[in-house]
């Protein structure tokens, strides 16, 4: 699953935080997870291993969660194949896993290009838990888990992701990218809304190619209309000058775009 | 199509714009028969509402024929005639299964927004900003509607396109403002706002079996509608003291309920009223709560505030102490259109409740600009707007 935020799809943060990371050390997951605490689980390098480890207070933390009304055995399968990702996660083109724990990564990069890595699961409990890692020598660094816990009362699932990351340049960057108007928290809440979307719905609410009265596309519709009417000829224009229309209609339809 | 467009403060037009298209597969295309003009999209007019941008289309209260249905929309029909809800619900989240379809979780694109201003983020909504979605609304020939197997309701032959219009709005409007007062036989209710919602909440206080209502507004035609059409005692309150003279009325008890049909852009004269006035035109407030302030004092110790007029912002000077010390209990929120919709059509149809009493204009879609200034102005009597597209 990616979260990342160091090449960034599309903007100059992005392009900002690639030319700084150079010389990105890998790091894994982080050494101590508030969430573990109150899942009652124990720290993180018990779970998952040897793994070279962010310290707590360095780098990126985001924290988010959301409640979705399926099952967990549901969620936990949607997500775990990993090719559904980018369905959901608005900067991933694709996933393509490849064996049980490995998977290829494309993601749009600055100026749309595509930045791929490859990742790894190294730590998974059906239906409660997936964690995740970038490989040794990806051109991003990152790494993060997903739990899934019964949410009270058959209210469905609670997800909580947990993403850590440690940008070029440290908070720094990453505060140079929020003033650059990236803000990766609210990217991973907007990216859990469209999951509790697909999942509860089916659909992502959106309002792309509606209508709109914006004056370009009202000009634009105007000459659309013009062009479908049919020429009129001289008699007739001389007609309705002599005798205009005591009732002048209240407007011209245009039936041309919908198609029944 | 011709739709009406907002271009900024007190500028309406309507304008050619290219036709809706199915966009998701539980999507539907209506033909719209009918619209109204809202007193929330006067909201709109004065540019009260953030988050508006230039050309969006309004209208939340439409009803019409279903021209277009998407692959994953299994319930309606091509000529199926049927009634939108302003509020769009997904039917599968928490919220809409619970019955509180104007908080469905999932039909706001702009969630992120408007959970930053408001902690979570309520349903989206046809034409009324983009905090609320940015949908485009139904004072237009055609209009997109998304869920279109949870919201629309189909209208049965024996009514027609005006009676069912107003079930897209402002009847379970003035409905769950009535029945939010939990009424008991016996009781008064003060209805504040001689509004087609006020109105609706007055005729459904007594359908619920308030033994009297009092209606209160400054302007004599409304006053003279929640009269003569809905059997309220008037009271005008620019001429009387509120607070003593419902004190009055009610053997110094004060009344069971109060309603606020007005919202957050009260007038008034007292003042509290003029100071909010005078906030408000300097963006120091972003609400003017007159006629809530009133209700609070009013309402009998232990009693309901039932606030059916919107609210945006923060309130000034909102009087917590006689509130907190009389008990009071207050409901709120955006009507849940989709529960009380059947209930309301069998009203309708079994002629319980003839809902066209509110309707004073009926104009061309064309002439909609013209419609929101008689509506705004209140010229010429005017209560409610009907557009004919």
């Amino acid at each position: 699953m990616l979260l990342a935020y160091g090449v960034k799809k599309r903007s100059a943060a992005g392009t900002l935080l690639a030319v700084l990371g150079g010389d990105l050390i890998y790091r894994g997951t982080t050494g101590y997870s508030p969430l573990y605490d109150a899942l009652g689980l124990p720290p993180a390098e018990e779970l998952l291993g040897k793994s070279a480890s962010i310290p707590y207070r360095q780098g990126i933390r985001i924290e988010k969660a959301i409640t979705i009304d399926k099952p967990r055995e549901e969620v936990y399968s949607f997500w775990r194949n990993l090719s559904n990702l980018p369905r959901f996660m608005k900067n991933l083109h694709r996933v393509t896993p490849l064996g049980d724990k490995q998977s290829h990564w494309t993601a749009f990069g600055p100026g749309g290009k595509l930045v791929e890595w490859d990742a790894e699961i190294n730590h998974e409990e059906p239906n409660e838990l997936i964690g995740w890692r970038s490989l040794t020598g990806s051109d991003v660094d990152s790494a993060g888990s997903v739990h899934f816990k019964p949410a009270p009362g058959g209210r469905g699932t609670e997800v909580y992701i947990e993403l850590q990351y440690n940008p070029p340049g440290g908070a720094l960057g990453a505060t140079l990218a929020k003033l650059i108007g990236r803000d990766p928290g609210s990217e991973v809440e907007e990216d859990l809304r469209r999951l509790k979307q697909i999942l509860e719905t089916g659909e992502i609410a959106t309002i792309a190619g509606q209508p709109t009265g914006k004056l370009d596309t009202v000009r634009r519709e105007q000459a659309r209309v013009r062009r479908l009417r049919p020429a009129r000829d001289q008699v007739e224009v001389a007609s309705e000058d002599s005798f205009p229309a005591s009732d002048a209609p209240s407007w011209t339809a245009s039936r041309g775009a919908l198609v029944s | 199509m011709k739709a009406c467009c907002w271009y900024g403060k007190n500028d309406v037009r309507v304008e050619t714009v290219p036709d809706p298209k199915i966009e998701n597969p539980r999507d539907a295309i209506i033909k719209v028969n009918l619209a109204a003009i809202c007193g929330s999209d006067l909201h709109l007019l004065h540019g009260a509402v953030p988050s508006m941008e230039s050309g969006d289309i309004l209208g939340h209260e439409f009803m019409g024929e279903v021209m277009e249905v998407g692959a994953g929309n299994h319930k309606l029909r091509r000529g199926d005639r049927v009634v939108v809800p302003f509020a769009i619900a997904c039917g599968s989240c928490f919220y809409c299964r619970n019955q509180m379809w104007s908080l469905c979780d999932n039909s706001n694109p702009n969630a992120g927004k408007l959970e930053k201003m408001y902690g979570q983020s309520s349903a989206g909504l046809f034409g009324h900003s983009h905090l609320f979605g940015g949908y485009a609304g139904g004072q237009a020939e055609y209009v997109r509607v998304p869920f279109a197997d949870v919201g629309p309701m189909k209208i049965p032959d024996s009514i027609d396109d005006e009676r069912a219009l107003f079930l897209s709005d402002i009847f379970p409007s003035g409905y769950e403002a009535a029945e939010n007062c939990g009424i008991q036989p016996g009781d008064t209710i003060a209805v504040w706002g001689c509004g087609p919602v006020g109105l609706f909440a007055i005729k459904s206080a007594y359908l619920l079996g308030a033994e009297r209502v009092i209606a209160l507004d400054t302007y004599p035609e409304r006053l003279e509608m929640a009269v003569e059409s809905c059997r309220a005692y008037a009271l005008n309150y620019e001429k009387v003291n509120v607070v003593e003279k419902l004190k009055q009325m009610t053997g110094g008890r004060g009344p069971d309920a109060c309603i606020d049909a007005v919202g957050f852009e009260a007038h008034g004269t007292t003042l509290p009223a003029l100071v909010d006035e005078m906030k408000f035109k300097r963006s120091l407030a972003t609400d003017k709560p007159n006629a809530l302030r009133q209700a609070i004092q009013a309402c009998r110790k232990g009693g309901t505030v039932s606030i059916a007029g919107f609210y945006t912002g923060f309130l000034d000077k909102f009087p917590m102490g006689a509130a907190f010390a009389k008990a009071l209990t207050f409901k709120m929120g955006r009507a849940c259109v989709h529960k009380y919709m059947p209930r309301l059509m069998d009203l309708i149809e079994q002629g319980k409740i003839d809902p066209t009493f509110p309707i004073t204009h009926r104009m061309n879609l064309c002439d909609a600009a013209e419609g929101y200034r008689m509506f705004d102005s209140k010229e010429d009597n005017c209560v409610k707007v009907v557009l004919r597209s």
